[in-house]
Order: C-alpha cells, then sequence, then structure tokens
C-alpha cells in the first residue's frame, strides 16, 4: 500500500518536469523567433533569410551592417535587460509573498530615476558612474517605501506596498520634472531617457550593466532553494534550515542590482517584473527555481516582442518598448487587483 | 440680533437670531477659516508685491484700490494679478471637488486625482488636438469627455460586488493612469511637432502667462457652482451618516449622489481646462482642512481656503524657487503630495484604523 503511493507519485512528478523542461523549450524557441524578428523589422525591413545569413556569415553589405552594429546590440541589450527586470520582479514577488510586487510600482525605478538626474544635474556623473548612482537611488527608495509600508500592526500587505510605492513614485516623479526642467540639456536627455526603451542605446550601456545583471541573475539562482523554504512563511523556513534574514538581505541586493543596471541602461520598465512572474507560475507552478529561469527567459521574450511591436505601429517613427509594456500590462494587475486573493486583503 | 450662549462644550456654542433661528456652531472651524484667510490675503499681496520688479505692499493695495502710478498699476494688476487670481480660483475648485469625493466615498483615496481624471483629461484633450484637429473649446470639451469616462471606468472596474473598496479603486487609478500615460506618449509620438507644442500644456498643470482670458471662465462657472454648493453640503452631511439615515432624514439618496457627482466633475473640470493637470491638491486640501479643523468630514470652507493657500503657496514657491526660470506649479503640489500621500497612509496604519 505504501510502497504503491510512492511508485504512483514518481512517474508524477517525472512528467510534471518533462512538462516543465518542455514548456522552458518552448519559451526558448518563442525567445529566439522574438530576437529573429527584432533582428529583421525596423525602419528598413529585411527579409528573415538575409536577417539568419547576415548573422551567420557576416558580410559587408549595407544590411548586414545594419544588423551587426545597430540591432544585434539592441536585440542584446533587450534580452539583457527583460530577464533583468523579469527575475527581478520574481523575486521581488518571492521575498514579500506579494503578488503585486513591480519594480515600476513599488518606486524603485522611480528611485533610481530620481538619483540618477540629481547626479547629473548636480554634475557628480558621467555616462558610465551614472549607475552606480542608480543603485543607490533604488536601494534607498526600497527601503523607504518598504518602511511605510510595513508602519503600524498589519505589516506589509501587498495593498500597503503598493499605496506606499505609488505615494514615493509621485513625489519622486515631480522631483525630476523640477529638476529637468530648469535645464534644457538635461531635460533633453532625460527625454530621452525618461520612458523605457531599447533604441538609441549603444554597446556602452550594454557593457556597463551587463556585469551587474549577471551577478544579480547568479545571486538569484543560488537564492533558488531557500526562497521555496521561504514561501511556507519565516518560521518553517527556519525550521526546514533556511537563514531567513541572510536570504531576504541578498534578494534585496540582488533586485538592487538587477533593477538599477537595467534602469540605467534602457531606462524605467513598468509592468514587465509584474506580468512575467505570474505567467512563468501559471506554466510551471510555484517552485522557485523553475519560476526564476521561466521569468528569465520570458522577460526576454516579452520586452523585445514590445520592442518589435514599438517600431511597427507608429512608422516611420518609433514607440517606446515600455510604452507597449503598459498598455499589455495594465489589464493583467486590474485583474490581480479584482481577483479574490487581494480582495480579501 | 445675534447672541452666542455659553458654550454647550469646548469649542462649541450656540448662535440665536431673535427667536427663529438657532444654530450650532464649533468654534474651531471659524478660528481656522480665519487664520486661513488671513495667511491666504498675506500670500496674495506677497504674490502681487514680489517679481523682477518688486513693489511695496501699501503700493499694492493701493493700485488694487485703483491708486498708484500708470506703471505700478499696470504690472499688478494685468500682469499679477491674473494669475493670482486664477491660483486662488484653482485651489477653491480642485479643493472643494476633492472634499465632496472624498465625503462620497468617505475616502482620502477617493479624490479626482488618485481616479485618474487629470490623466483621462489630459487624453481627452490630445485626441481632440492629435487626430480630430480641434482647438480652443473643443479642446477642453475633450478634456472634460476624457476625465469624466476615466473617472466612470476607474469606479466600474473597482466595483465588484455591489461595492468598491477603497484600496480597490485607488490601485485600479494607479493602473489605468499607468495605460493612459502611455497613450500620451503613442499620441505624441504619432503628433507634428506644432501639435506636440500646444499639447504640452495639458501635460503638467502651470499657471504661467495667464490673463484675464484665462481667469474668465473659471470665475464664471465657480462664481455659478459656489452657491449650488449651500444645500449639497446639506445632503452630503446626511449622505455621510449612511444612506438609509439620509433617506430617514427626507434625503433623496440617489438624486442627491449625482448632483454631487456632478458638482464635483465640473469643478475639477473647468480647472483642468484652465490650467492643465495640477495634481494632488484635491487629495491633501481637504485631509489637512479636516485636521486642522478637527471635524469628522472634510469640512467645505476650510477645505476651499487651504486648497487656495495650497496653490497660492505652492506657485509662488515655483516661479522663485529657481531664479530665471519659473517652474510649473504641478511640480510644487506633485512633491508636497506625494510625500503628504506616503504621511497619511503611514499614520492610518500606525493607528490601526486599517
Amino acid at each position: 500500500m505504501h510502497a504503491s503511493a510512492i511508485t504512483d507519485t514518481t512517474p508524477v512528478a517525472r512528467s510534471g518536469r518533462l512538462t516543465r523542461s518542455a514548456g522552458l523549450g518552448l519559451a526558448l524557441a518563442v525567445l529566439a523567433f522574438a530576437a529573429l524578428l527584432s533582428l529583421a523589422v525596423g525602419a528598413r525591413s529585411i527579409p528573415l533569410e538575409h536577417a539568419f545569413d547576415a548573422l551567420l556569415h557576416g558580410g559587408d553589405s549595407q544590411e548586414a551592417t545594419i544588423i551587426r552594429d545597430l540591432r544585434i546590440p539592441r536585440t542584446v541589450l533587450g534580452i539583457a535587460v527583460g530577464a533583468a527586470i523579469g527575475v527581478a520582479g520574481a523575486l521581488m514577488q518571492a521575498l514579500t509573498r506579494n503578488p503585486l510586487a513591480d519594480p515600476g510600482l513599488l518606486g524603485v525605478n522611480a528611485g533610481a530615476s530620481a538619483a540618477v538626474v540629481i547626479a547629473l544635474a548636480l554634475g557628480l556623473a558621467g555616462a558610465a558612474s551614472s549607475i552606480w548612482f542608480a543603485f543607490l537611488g533604488a536601494a534607498v527608495a526600497s527601503i523607504v517605501v518598504y518602511g511605510i509600508g510595513t508602519a503600524g500592526r498589519g505589516g506589509a500587505t501587498p495593498v500597503r506596498l503598493a499605496l506606499a510605492g505609488t505615494a514615493i513614485s509621485a513625489a519622486l516623479t515631480a522631483i525630476i520634472y523640477g529638476i529637468v526642467l530648469t535645464d534644457t540639456k538635461l531635460l533633453q536627455q532625460y527625454n530621452f531617457w525618461s520612458v523605457g526603451a531599447l533604441g538609441g542605446r549603444g554597446r556602452t550601456q550594454l557593457e556597463t550593466a551587463a556585469p551587474f545583471i549577471v551577478a544579480g541573475l547568479v545571486i538569484a539562482l543560488i537564492l533558488a532553494r531557500s526562497l521555496n523554504a521561504l514561501a511556507l512563511g519565516d518560521d518553517s523556513a527556519r525550521a526546514l534550515g533556511a537563514r531567513v534574514a541572510r536570504t531576504r538581505i541578498a534578494g534585496a541586493v540582488a533586485v538592487v542590482l538587477l533593477c538599477g543596471s537595467a534602469t540605467a541602461a534602457a531606462g524605467p520598465m513598468y509592468f514587465l517584473g509584474l506580468t512575467v512572474p505570474h505567467a512563468a507560475r501559471a506554466i510551471c507552478g510555484p517552485d522557485q527555481r523553475w519560476v526564476l529561469t521561466y521569468s528569465a527567459v520570458l522577460g526576454a521574450a516579452l520586452l523585445l516582442i514590445s520592442d518589435v511591436v514599438g517600431r511597427v505601429i507608429v512608422r516611420p517613427g518609433e514607440l517606446q518598448a515600455g510604452v507597449v509594456l503598459a498598455v499589455i500590462g495594465t489589464p493583467v494587475f486590474i485583474a490581480l487587483v479584482r481577483g479574490k486573493r487581494i480582495a480579501a486583503l | 440680533m445675534a447672541t452666542v450662549s455659553s458654550p454647550l462644550r469646548l469649542g462649541a456654542g450656540v448662535i440665536r437670531v431673535g427667536d427663529g433661528v438657532s444654530l450650532r456652531v464649533r468654534r474651531r472651524p471659524i478660528v481656522v477659516s480665519g487664520v486661513l484667510a488671513a495667511i491666504l490675503v498675506a500670500l496674495f499681496v506677497f504674490a502681487l508685491g514680489t517679481g523682477d520688479f518688486p513693489i511695496s505692499p501699501g503700493d499694492v493695495i493701493a493700485s488694487l484700490l485703483g491708486g498708484g502710478d500708470e506703471g505700478t498699476r499696470f504690472i499688478v494688476r494685468d500682469l499679477r494679478l491674473p494669475r493670482a487670481v486664477c491660483a486662488i480660483l484653482v485651489g477653491v475648485a480642485l479643493a472643494l471637488s476633492g472634499a465632496i469625493f472624498q465625503a462620497l466615498t468617505r475616502n482620502p483615496l477617493g479624490s479626482p486625482d488618485i481616479i485618474g481624471f487629470p490623466q483621462g483629461a489630459s487624453v481627452g484633450a490630445l485626441v481632440v488636438i492629435t487626430i480630430i484637429g480641434g482647438s480652443g473649446a473643443v479642446v477642453a470639451l475633450g478634456a472634460i469627455a476624457g476625465g469624466a469616462l476615466t473617472a466612470l471606468a476607474v469606479y466600474g472596474l473597482a466595483f465588484k460586488r455591489g461595492a468598491t473598496s477603497g484600496y480597490r479603486i485607488i490601485l485600479v487609478g494607479v493602473a489605468i493612469s499607468f495605460m493612459l500615460l502611455s497613450v500620451i506618449d503613442y499620441l505624441l509620438a504619432r503628433a507634428r511637432i506644432e501639435e506636440a507644442q500646444e499639447a504640452t500644456r495639458w501635460l503638467l498643470g502651470s499657471l504661467n502667462n495667464r490673463s484675464w482670458d484665462d481667469v474668465l471662465p473659471v470665475a464664471v462657472v465657480v462664481a455659478l457652482l459656489l452657491p449650488a454648493l449651500v444645500p449639497a453640503t446639506r445632503s452630503l452631511r446626511a449622505l455621510e451618516l449612511g444612506d438609509d439615515s439620509a433617506n430617514g432624514l427626507g434625503v433623496q439618496v440617489e438624486r442627491a449622489r449625482l448632483g454631487l457627482i456632478g458638482l464635483a466633475v465640473g469643478l475639477v473640470s473647468i480647472t483642468t481646462v484652465a490650467v492643465g493637470p495640477i495634481g494632488f491638491v484635491a487629495l491633501t486640501a481637504p485631509q489637512i482642512a479636516r485636521r486642522l479643523a478637527h471635524s469628522a468630514g472634510p469640512p467645505m470652507v476650510c477645505s476651499a481656503l487651504t486648497g487656495a493657500v495650497i496653490v497660492l503657496a505652492s506657485d509662488i514657491v515655483a516661479q522663485r524657487l529657481i531664479g530665471s526660470t519659473p517652474l510649473p506649479v504641478g511640480v510644487m503640489t506633485g512633491t508636497f503630495g506625494g510625500l503628504y500621500l506616503a504621511w497619511l497612509l503611514t499614520m492610518e496604519w500606525r493607528s490601526g484604523r486599517r
């Protein structure tokens, strides 16, 4: 009886893993297709087979040059930023056990933007060193929002954190406007950067951000097992041998690294970090090792697709990927807010 | 003949006029209103007297009354007065509209700025400017329609099982605002340069370069709507007791609610048309007034005065904060309002009310 129960569950577990692996393969295929589209679609359309050809063989034709110098860096940046924000969102949702957590909604992006703008206005930062201010701003804003959210007895409920994030973001946005409106040069710089986008960002941004993004992703994957324990509540996690405080702090460091570097490289992205982990959990269940992996792949794919859509809908101009993302993300957020779990809070 | 009887309890008294009329009055709101009015007058004279060409308070009052030399009179009455009057009117209208919304939803977060009204108005104006190609009154109409539709959408989406929870309203409002900001970006991206320039006025509220032509519509609408507030306030106080009690007191609940919403939307719309969206005044002014006056719901007169003080003071600071470049007043109210909201939430949660 007992033995048969065990043998019954094993194939189920195995088939679960099989579906998740197959799903991941499918997600990777979607990402590859999005990347190929991102190489081919644009102000100058390049047929897919030519894009593929240029990718494999290089060459000096005009099309090959466009792909090599413009579209490949842009696509790689999209993959890096999308993966970073997808994983950051999954981490935030796991750490705060909060389905509404998103780097944009909780004020982390606004903090990073405000710090960079202040540093530029005071002449403290150049293009390369601004990333450190982004980290600083992201860290300070997260601490303030979390501090407000945990005031009083109820603790940090999802709704409280979202409200606190909204209030702080509103104040920071007004401060940013106050600074950039006084300085025409800064205003131009800011307008270029105020909406998250992949176009016009060069190799420099990617090269500055890449090491931090990689570090953040590695920390996140190392933490995955402890995050699974954390999902059971602090006491149970402790009983299972997880170090709760250390996991929280390491997770927060990873979030700041990922959000700060992604914001410094591409500008603030809203709703990407919110939607992607929900989609990931819907496919692969609550195991954080899978959720984080899926979030990275799906985040990259969603950002690239948004970017491609943005290139097409206002031809000959371009709409920033961040704008497209907000339109995709809003209905998801509203559905979550109307959902049973939040309504009960 | 009016006499004030001995206080029933601290801060309250009864005014009797002859035998027929008697009113129970709390002293504190009256004192607070007096102080706020005094602050407002001082700010008003300061706003008119300072700038590139300083004028002494005495000369300001003299030129307002028609005296003084011609140059001073021109600066005070034609250059600075419209702006200051506009600030006061906008502050009054926003605060009253916020007070009505907050009293109706019994929640400070039910304010028009939280439920996406300003963003909706911006989108409405932009649609008219960039797609229909209209100008002037059509743009204003578009802004009002956009704002009202957004408010309806937010209420509708937050509505569930016959009730809207305050927090659901704000979260849905936040989400819709984000989406509308994206729509604004989209409209700007496909607009021509000159359209985009006209559109920027609708994105950040500003009192810069207001003339009497801009002030007149606001003044007319506020003057028309203010008398309606007296009966409105009475039914509002009844509605605050709950629908059943209000019904028992002889108030036709649904009709009163509809009228109040119409009044509040009218007030906030006219300010949006005149100066663009100015954030957070409708949220903060009634809350500050409620705390100053120690009253249960948002007090009308105190709220209106507080709103006027906030907008005028914000404009004075925004104009003078950085020497050569006057900032839009929305920058100041946004900074102040965001921080105030954070503080308000902390206080509410710390006291364990929610």
